[in-house]
């Protein structure tokens, strides 16, 4: 067992750290107030620095524009992007790193890899993510969004919902219904749809952070090119779930060195904000609340990294796998609670205000990691999964297992 | 980065784990449970022969010298086995404090002794007024010519009953920081003034006793490391304990969970296994999610100890002890629930596993106490 890195990793660490604080530090840099639209800006010609130096795609092939290197120098790259994650925009395209890049690497056409990797490595490319539906949130797998095959097109009607940043997205991955005839889960698949092309309309969702990330999309006779297709077709399901074990360890792992950061901020915060005239820091229930908080963050982090390891070794996590999902969110949602709490009266305060506290980033956080437990599967279809699949629970009612 | 463990400790672990279900059934752990003593000399025997008291003492003290890894990895599946034996507090307490602390008199006095299961220590650390703070030493040990006169009471003192020796920490100078005046002296369990009674305890698979210190003479010799500084070695000592007890939590919460999820899968009610309920489901789901998570930290915690900073592993040293601790009894709590009224009788075994959770989670340091720390620590 050793949680160390090998020297040549710690190297690479040290040049990549160079080259951010020569390239990136000195950035005019988004505001803790930016828009959505501010900060796509600040994202691509980031993203491009990145690209022209050879930090983009570390584990993607060169001649899709990757720098072709180790899932450790993947992982290095990620911890020292952290503290620029916000400043640089660079989480605006999370869908494109996080799903789309990685299903095309892996089962997509020769021509597909071509026409999208590097588009998505040098910035040009933000994606978004088409799969919930207004009657398939926790059931996925019933989306009806329709694609008929006509000649060498898809032709595509329906509705998706909750799909971030459509309206800036350049593409979008589609998960579409392309047989109606066999169980849910076997009738689906991926479709790489152009957001800009007839029939593509984007409604933004007002949400209660008062932003409008989410957006409905309307599918409306929109046709796709039949090489739009990504891997085989109704196979959409098997895709999802096979592809994305890495991508979903380094979520987990991300968000803890986010979340840490985070967590810096608003130990920072309570130092400043005062009961009773004195510092919050000096009140023991909340320092109790900010270690517990800590302590949970480093499980998330230690687990992360076990999950990891154990993806390297054998190609799957093991349980430790299974839960860095409601860890994280979970977490998170209390985390920015006790922003709120540190903050007193004051957490009634919006952006807006002059006297927000920290440009009321706090509140924000707070309203957003409501979504946390709800986006990429509920806490609630996290833990059946555990419960079915890890602890070999039956399932609900339909049958009964006996061992 | 590599977070697995090699072959030996593979081999290691799944031993373990064989050896504690031929040897040490629950039928054992009952029995030991209402036992005075709490473990028979055979089964200690046993454990001696497979190396274990001297895992972590060398070879030239006929130890075997395995690390830290090693040794949390046997205490997990003792605690998964709930195994009732004065092994905690001789080989991870009395063992590790010479280790850490000992002269080579001492060491070679002690060490091979206990590495033949021959010989038993203990730390007689906690007193009346500490509470859950483990620095809060207040007894004294004046100075008489070549000898210390120890007075004084220590409270919650594990298998004191059993051991031959203690290992007191005591003030040579009066004040309130740990980090001056406190000394370790070694006692034998059997000198003049030493009084032990067992205190009737929760939990009886680890006993636990109140030690009266009289007028108890011991020589200069018997100081362990240096006078007035004992400190720094205890605390690292605890630090390695506190992993310790985290090992036999995630060891004992991963069984009370198994215990747990076979009874969901087995009970029906409204015809089907109540394991199929939701409200039931979740409950297990999220012992999962304690379980893991304690393991996930427990390893770096233990790697820590040997490879990290002072700093870097007492930190993770409070942080498993306050999440292993708090899984465990949540863990032990939720199972009870699921197994509804069977869980609340003495016959189920689930009880037991509950009891040796809240021992563990005031051992050395509540979570409050190491929560406090971790802020600290944290710059907070």
């Amino acid at each position: 067992m050793d949680y160390r890195l090998t020297l040549q990793d710690e190297e690479f660490r040290k040049q990549f750290r160079e080259w951010l604080n020569k390239n990136f530090k000195g950035d005019k840099v988004l505001s803790s107030t930016a828009t959505l639209e501010e900060t796509v800006v600040v994202y691509r010609a980031s993203q491009k620095k990145l690209f022209d130096a050879g930090y983009a795609g570390i584990q993607y092939d060169p001649r899709y524009g990757g720098r072709g290197g180790s899932m450790m120098e993947q992982i290095i790259v990620q911890e020292e992007l952290a503290s620029y994650a916000d400043s640089h925009g660079l989480r605006v395209n999370a869908i494109g790193f996080g799903m789309a890049g990685p299903v095309i690497n892996s089962v997509g056409t020769e021509e597909q890899k071509q026409e999208f990797l590097p588009k998505l490595l040098d910035g040009s490319h933000i994606w978004c993510q088409g799969f919930s539906e207004p009657n398939s949130g926790s059931d996925l797998a019933s989306v009806a969004t329709k694609a008929v095959r006509d000649g060498d097109y898809y032709v595509v009607n329906g509705q998706k919902i909750w799909t971030s940043i459509a309206h800036l997205a350049d593409y979008c991955m589609l998960l579409v219904r392309t047989n109606p005839d066999v169980p849910k889960h076997k009738g689906l698949s991926y479709l790489l749809l152009d957001m800009k092309q007839p029939g593509v309309d984007v409604r933004l969702v007002k949400q209660l952070t008062g932003e409008s990330e989410f957006c409905e999309v309307f599918l409306d006779d929109v046709r796709i090119p039949a090489t739009m297709l990504v891997g085989s077709e109704d196979e959409g399901w098997m895709i999802g779930i096979t592809t994305l074990m890495f991508e979903r360890v380094m979520g987990d792992l991300t968000a803890a060195n986010r979340f840490m950061l985070e967590f810096k901020g608003i130990q920072k915060m309570a130092r400043k904000m005062k009961r009773g005239g004195r510092s919050v820091l000096e009140d023991g229930v909340f320092r109790q609340k900010l270690a517990q908080s800590y302590i949970e963050l480093m499980v998330l982090k230690y687990n992360g990294f076990r999950s990891l390891s154990n993806v390297i070794k054998k190609g799957i996590p093991g349980p430790e796998g299974s839960i860095g999902k409601i860890l994280w969110s979970e977490l998170h949602q209390r985390m920015t609670e006790l922003a709120m709490e540190i903050e007193g009266p004051y957490n009634q305060l919006t952006k807006g205000s002059p006297l927000a506290v920290d440009d009321g980033i706090w509140q924000y956080a707070f309203l957003r990691a409501k979504g946390n437990t709800i986006e990429a599967g509920s806490s609630e279809i996290l833990r059946n999964t555990i419960g079915e699949r890890v602890l070999g629970l039956p399932k609900d009612m339909a049958r009964i297992v006996k061992r | 980065m590599d977070i697995s463990f090699n072959d030996d400790q593979i081999e290691i672990s799944g031993q373990a784990r064989r050896f504690l279900e031929n040897e040490c059934p629950i039928e054992y752990v009952r029995e030991m449970f209402e036992d005075v003593r709490g473990f028979t000399d055979a089964l200690w025997g046993k454990m001696a022969e497979l190396g274990w008291m001297g895992v972590r003492i060398p070879e030239e003290y006929n130890g075997i010298g395995l690390g830290f890894m090693e040794l949390c990895i046997i205490l997990e599946e003792q605690g998964r086995a709930l195994l009732p034996a004065p092994y905690y507090s001789t080989v991870v307490l009395a063992t590790e404090l010479l280790l850490e602390a000992g002269n080579k008199e001492q060491k070679k006095n002690y060490l091979p002794g206990i590495a033949a299961g021959e010989m038993r220590g203990t730390l007689a650390l906690q007193e009346p007024d500490s509470g859950p703070v483990p620095g809060y030493i207040q007894m004294k040990a004046r100075a008489r010519g070549n000898t210390y006169i120890l007075d004084g009471t220590k409270l919650f003192v594990p298998d004191a009953h059993v051991s031959d020796f203690l290992i007191c920490a005591s003030r040579t100078q009066a004040g309130n920081d740990p980090a001056k005046g406190i000394t370790l002296f070694l006692v034998d369990s059997k000198a003049k003034g030493v009084s032990i009674t067992p205190l009737l305890t929760m939990d009886g698979t680890r006993k636990q006793c109140r030690v009266q210190f009289k007028d108890v003479a011991v020589s200069k010799d018997s100081i362990l490391g240096k006078v007035h500084s004992g400190w720094k070695p205890l605390k690292r000592v605890i630090m390695r304990a506190l992993v310790g007890l985290s090992a036999e939590n995630v060891g004992g919460a991963q069984k009370a969970m198994d215990i747990a999820v076979e009874y969901a899968m087995t009970r029906e009610q409204f015809n089907q296994p109540i394991g199929a309920f939701q409200a039931i489901k979740h409950k297990c789901a999220e012992m999962l999610v304690d379980v893991e998570g304690s393991r996930s930290l427990l390893y770096y915690a233990a790697w820590a100890q040997e490879e990290e900073k002072p700093q870097a592993a007492s930190l993770a040293a409070s942080a498993i002890k306050v999440f292993s601790s708090d899984a465990y009894r949540n863990v032990t709590s939720a199972g009870i629930q699921v197994l509804g009224g069977m869980g609340c009788t003495w016959e189920h075994d689930l009880h037991l596993y509950l009891k040796r959770a809240k021992a563990n989670q005031v051992a050395l340091g509540d979570s409050a106490f190491y929560r406090e720390e971790v802020a600290q620590m944290l710059g907070c």
